[in-house]
């Protein structure tokens, strides 16, 4: 520990001054202890079931949703057989939506914390406007696009009435309406993390830029871009990471139909309707652990732990 | 110049009737300007004078309100600044943070495709004696090194023209006079066109073949550094390069070698060829260090201007020289600088001294004279304060 380690260091003649220290990383232990227990109770506990639940095997002569703790990892390779394409399909969509929110967030971040940097009340506006969807519950705002989109809707009818669409088509229900309701709904978690790098940009670096050759679009590739990645990356994350497991949009209330189910929706169904709770735990092991191998490895390629 | 090589010399910067006006002020008013090629230009002034605007005009930075800015003979007034054959050693350096200082170096020559980037900015690196920090971030560097490194990446691209934006104003004294010193050598050697702005007159007369003094968006005066010392034609020129004693009075004679002027009783003699008006009330002065101190009153002679007797209010001893302050009835105070050739002052405070100068070292300024600023002394509080505070900071980054 790095307390340990400067104590020990200290002249030995002067004891009291070993003793600051030592009390002082009890005293941060003690203030830590709130959290750690909250989170070794809300978090490991949980995780812990989770595996163990994962590896159940169902009761002899048992009734539906009874199960027996056993090691049985077939379970894992069950669920992946019989989900695989929802597994896909939840990667699938959650990156195409985050590169949508990124194409959006982008623009939008660099103009409210650049372009606006000059009327400081407008960005203040501009950011609540960002954060504003929030003010009403999501699960409100999704009915809203479906009664939009639905088939009786408005953009249904004006498509229809252009001949966009046949009078069998639907928006509800496809791949494109899913993605779009995730990429709109995490628009805010991409754009504010980002604005908060390119804030804090310092212009002086674009003006080298172009001082030393560089056309506009070239500056931004090699100086702007490469500055404001840490923002970028914690909003793909935000993105990317909730929008995987996102159970909502793709549902068949909502935006989606059988056909566009993700993992969400597959967990759901076998927890609370087929209450086959070890395929259930193993597909949400198997989403956390792609998860963080995916994110690791972006982490580490994007390279943001050298950035400034 | 074309994309992807290097020009071979500096090129001529011509300003032709510039102004640049901002909401609320006016920060340059027409200014016409030549630098010729290979030359090492200074823009001398205090800040707010408009020296930094004219850079960013040049640089393309800024757009002027009016006027034409030609480079080399070809109008650059519309060019983006990526199309100008100009380089910035900014104030702030501007290193990229994200790159390493030999990819900063090389950011230009990538940018325009010439052959080589990284072995290029290895000799500019070189040039500024830096090549062990090639692979570190700017923010491992001290203020000197990373003030070198802005330099390498600007002439290793060997712009027509380079311009410096008091590149120097954050190292420390020291640091600073061998800066100038290596710029110099460097100008030498490239044989660039160097525009340099500063607000340091030592800076700039110790670097530049001609400076320029700007107040106020204007051009005072403009030419080799001595000249502007010796015989400065207006009363900020000769203020802000250096000190001077300056007198108002009234022409009483004039021949065609001098004029006489009358100040509160005493006799003052002008060379008519180093001054600018030569009937009337006229504003004259001279140069601390060309005044001699004398403990009893010199024989009057020809060529020679006495003024006293007056009293020593201060003395201040700063090693190569000592600085007398001398009260004189009628022309209040009138400093004095004096070498210490033998050990100590020569005149102590109280004591009573007359002042003589030769006349060929007095100069008349096209101020009228009651127009005489009163002078932002360099050693007000206000300035002490300032001056401190540079301090302070260079040695914190310096630590």
């Amino acid at each position: 520990m790095a307390f340990g380690a400067f104590s020990s260091g200290a002249a030995p003649g002067v004891a009291t001054v070993q003793e600051g220290p030592r009390r002082k990383s009890r005293v941060a232990l003690f203030l830590l202890l709130p959290g750690i227990a909250y989170l070794a109770l809300f978090f490991l506990v949980p995780l812990i079931s989770l595996l163990l639940t994962s590896f159940m095997a169902p009761r002899e002569f048992g009734d539906i949703g009874q199960f027996d703790y056993a090691f049985r990892w077939e379970n894992y390779v069950k669920v992946v057989e019989t989900y695989l394409p929802h597994i896909l399909r939840s990667f699938g969509y959650a990156a195409i939506a985050t590169v949508l929110a990124l194409i959006i967030g982008y623009p939008l971040a660099y103009f409210i914390g650049v372009n606006l940097r000059r009327f400081p009340l407008v960005q203040a506006l501009a950011l609540v406007l960002v954060i504003a969807p929030f003010f009403i519950s999501f699960l409100l705002r999704t009915l809203a696009w479906k009664q939009i989109f639905a088939d009786e809707g408005p953009v249904v009818g004006a498509l229809n009435a252009l001949s966009l669409m046949g009078p069998g088509d639907h928006i509800t229900g496809t791949p494109a309406a899913v993605v779009f309701g995730l990429t709109y709904m995490f628009i805010p978690f991409m754009t504010l993390p980002i604005y908060t790098s390119l804030e804090r940009l310092d212009l002086r670096y674009v003006e080298a830029g172009g001082d030393l050759y560089a056309s506009p679009w070239t500056t931004f590739r090699t100086v702007t871009l490469p500055l404001s990645m840490p923002g970028v990356v914690s909003g793909t994350l935000l993105t990317f990471i909730p929008a995987s497991g996102d159970y909502i949009n793709a549902s068949r209330d909502f935006l989606g139909s059988t056909e566009t189910a993700m993992i969400g929706n597959v967990v759901e169904t076998n927890f609370l309707i087929l209450q086959n709770y070890p395929a259930a735990a193993a597909l949400s092991i198997i989403l956390m652990a792609t998860i963080l191998i995916l994110v690791g490895a972006y982490v580490r390629k994007s390279g943001t732990e050298d950035l400034v | 110049m074309s994309k992807n090589e290097f020009g071979t010399s500096g090129a001529d910067l011509e300003l032709r009737g510039v102004s640049k006006r901002f909401p609320g002020f006016t920060a340059i008013e027409e200014l016409d300007l030549t630098i010729p090629a290979g030359s090492f230009f200074a823009l001398l002034g205090p800040s707010g004078c408009g020296k930094t605007t004219t850079l960013r005009i040049v640089a393309g930075l800024e757009e002027p309100t009016t006027g034409r800015v030609l480079i080399g003979g070809k109008d650059v007034t519309d060019a983006k600044p990526f199309q100008r054959p100009v380089n910035t050693v900014f104030q702030s350096y501007a290193l990229f943070p994200h790159m390493t200082v030999i990819e900063n170096i090389a950011f230009g020559l990538r940018r325009r495709r010439i052959e080589d980037p990284l072995g290029k900015a290895r000799e500019a690196l070189r040039l500024v004696e830096l090549e062990n920090v090639a692979q570190r971030r700017p923010a491992q560097l001290s203020g000197g090194q990373q003030q070198r490194v802005a330099l390498a990446r600007a002439i290793v691209n060997r712009p027509a023209l380079l311009l410096l934006d008091e590149p120097l104003g954050a190292l420390d004294l020291k640091l600073r006079r061998q800066m100038q010193l290596e710029l110099k050598e460097i100008q030498a050697q490239v044989g660039l066109t160097f525009l340099h702005v500063t607000h340091d007159q030592e800076e700039a007369m110790t670097m530049a073949d001609t400076v320029a003094v700007m107040n106020k968006g204007r051009i005072e005066q403009m030419g080799a550094p001595e000249e502007l010392y010796e015989r400065p034609r207006t009363a900020f020129v000769a203020n802000f390069l250096g000190q001077s004693n300056l007198f108002g009075g009234k022409v009483v004679s004039s021949s065609d070698e001098s004029i006489v002027v009358d100040v509160h009783g005493y006799r003052v003699e002008v060379p008519r060829a180093r001054s600018q008006r030569h009937s009337g009330e006229v504003a004259v002065g001279v140069r601390p260090e060309k005044i001699e101190l004398h403990a009893n009153e010199p024989v009057p002679a020809s060529g020679i201007n006495i003024v006293g007797p007056g009293r020593v209010t201060d003395v201040s001893f700063s090693g190569v020289s000592t600085s007398y302050q001398v009260s004189l009835p009628g022309l209040g105070v009138v400093t004095v600088f004096a070498q210490n050739r033998s050990f100590g002052p020569v005149v102590h405070e109280g004591e009573q001294v007359w002042l003589s100068w030769h006349v060929e070292h007095g100069f008349g300024l096209e101020d009228e004279p009651e127009q005489l600023p009163k002078f932002a002394a360099d050693d007000d509080t206000q300035s002490i304060a300032a001056q401190r505070r540079r301090q302070l900071q260079t040695e914190l980054e310096g630590a």
